[in-house]
């Protein structure tokens, strides 16, 4: 159960937070519309989920079953808001586009999942393992359905790359020339991610048997 | 009973300490981060200023000192308008109006740039909630449509030329949303007739038309 390997195949497949615990699907269809909003909100996730079990972990001696739920949600909370900070003064044109789901991390359930679930009970060193690998997994998540709704919708990968890394095109890379709106409307969030479980599900169940 | 009140005492201590430490975090963060915040956050301003002025030139605007006209207003828009000053010399070199048009999923803002003699030098959408792909024109980052606004004149609140091309406008209009533009060329038209009607008790300065 603690051993790293396993952590690390539950975050990034067996148990991922965006395939199969379902969690966090609120910025995961909200922000996955271009593969570079995809990328920077899996980017702060992965930063507030790993530090968030890191300092779950470290503060167990002062954790007691009554006031644990507030206590991780201060301390997500406080990790939430200093990410918000850095990504306003480091990359503000990023930050202007992921708008109010910069913040809204703090509600990503998959986050307090990890903290109950795992960083309460283990050691620091297995916490951000942990944290890092549900966070990798959940990112990976997010902008495999980003990638897939803006090369649909547009034709394009990656347009606004610069946002993130200064030296990159803005264009990104064209693929096909126009697409399907529907795949960049909130619809075609749902249809994205349903396509990845039939996915996940059909190389499951080929597993199983 | 003891037992009980000795574990409340004992939680809230705990919890105050996690709060704390919570509070040290975004202190720390905030540290780090307000100065290239505020900078940004002037950079940005300032962009948007020059891109609306276009070629006029000014010494001073300051964006903290600003005309706020609040809702009900006979400018376009339901919630407050403002407008900002560019001085230069001690004369007004322009006026910056963001005011909201009644676009097709809600108010656009837009800023618009007006020079002493109430022409347009150029507007700018700083914020929309209009259909991605349709609406794109909108956005000077996407299409040049907004530059047909540049250097126009109005010449009174039914002028002709301010409407859609295909209503003998001077404007075009867009594949799929003719709500949008016309809601933009029409905010811009009312913006300058009121202007012009306001010129003396409100912009404090006379106009030769």
């Amino acid at each position: 159960m603690t051993d790293i390997r396993s952590i690390v195949s539950d975050g990034l497949w067996h148990n991922n937070a965006g395939m199969v615990q379902l969690l966090g699907l609120c910025p995961l269809l909200a922000i996955s519309n271009t593969a570079v909003n995809a990328l920077g909100l899996a980017l702060a996730t992965l930063a507030v989920l790993t530090l968030s079990n890191v300092l779950v972990s470290l503060a167990r001696p002062l954790l007691q079953p009554e006031i644990r739920i507030p206590a991780y949600v201060l301390v997500i909370a406080a990790l939430v808001t200093a990410s918000e900070l850095i990504f306003n003064a480091f990359l503000p044109s990023l930050h202007a586009r992921l708008g109010i789901f910069l913040p809204l991390i703090v509600t990503n359930c998959a986050i307090v999942a990890r903290a109950e679930s795992f960083a309460s009970r283990q050691s620091p060193g297995l916490a951000l393992v942990d944290g890092f690998a549900y966070g990798l997994g959940f990112g990976w998540v997010l902008v495999v359905i980003g990638i897939a709704r803006e090369l649909i919708g547009t034709g394009t990968v990656f347009a606004g790359l610069n946002l993130l890394i200064p030296s990159m095109p803005a264009t990104g890379i064209t693929i096909t020339d126009g697409g399907m709106l529907l795949a960049l409307l909130p619809p075609g969030a749902f249809f994205a991610l349903a396509a990845l479980l039939v996915v996940r599900n059909l190389i499951h169940a080929k597993r199983v048997r | 009973m003891s037992d009980k009140s000795v574990s409340v005492v004992g939680g809230t201590a705990r919890l105050v300490a996690i709060a704390a430490i919570a509070a040290v975090i975004v202190a720390l963060a905030w540290q780090v981060t307000r100065r290239p915040i505020a900078e940004n956050l002037h950079a940005q301003r300032m962009a948007e200023f020059s891109a609306v002025l276009g070629s006029v030139s000014f010494d001073t605007l300051d964006y903290d000192n600003f005309m706020r006209i609040e809702a009900p207003h006979d400018l376009p828009g339901d919630e407050a308008a403002i407008i900002y000053t560019a001085m230069r010399d001690d004369q007004v070199a322009a006026w910056v109006f963001v005011v909201q048009a009644a676009g097709y999923n809600g108010p656009i803002r837009l800023m618009i740039g007006l020079n002493p003699a109430l022409d347009v030098t150029a507007v700018r959408v700083l914020e929309h909630a209009e259909t991605p792909g349709l609406a794109d024109g909108i956005e000077r980052s996407k299409s040049d449509w907004i530059d047909g606004f540049n250097n126009e004149r109005v010449v009174n609140e039914s002028d002709p030329r301010w409407a859609l091309r295909q209503q003998g406008g001077a404007f075009d209009s867009f594949t799929g949303a003719s709500i949008t533009p016309r809601a933009i060329v029409h905010a811009v038209r009312d913006t300058v007739a009121w202007a012009k009607r306001n010129s003396e008790d409100r912009l404090g300065t006379k106009t030769d038309d």
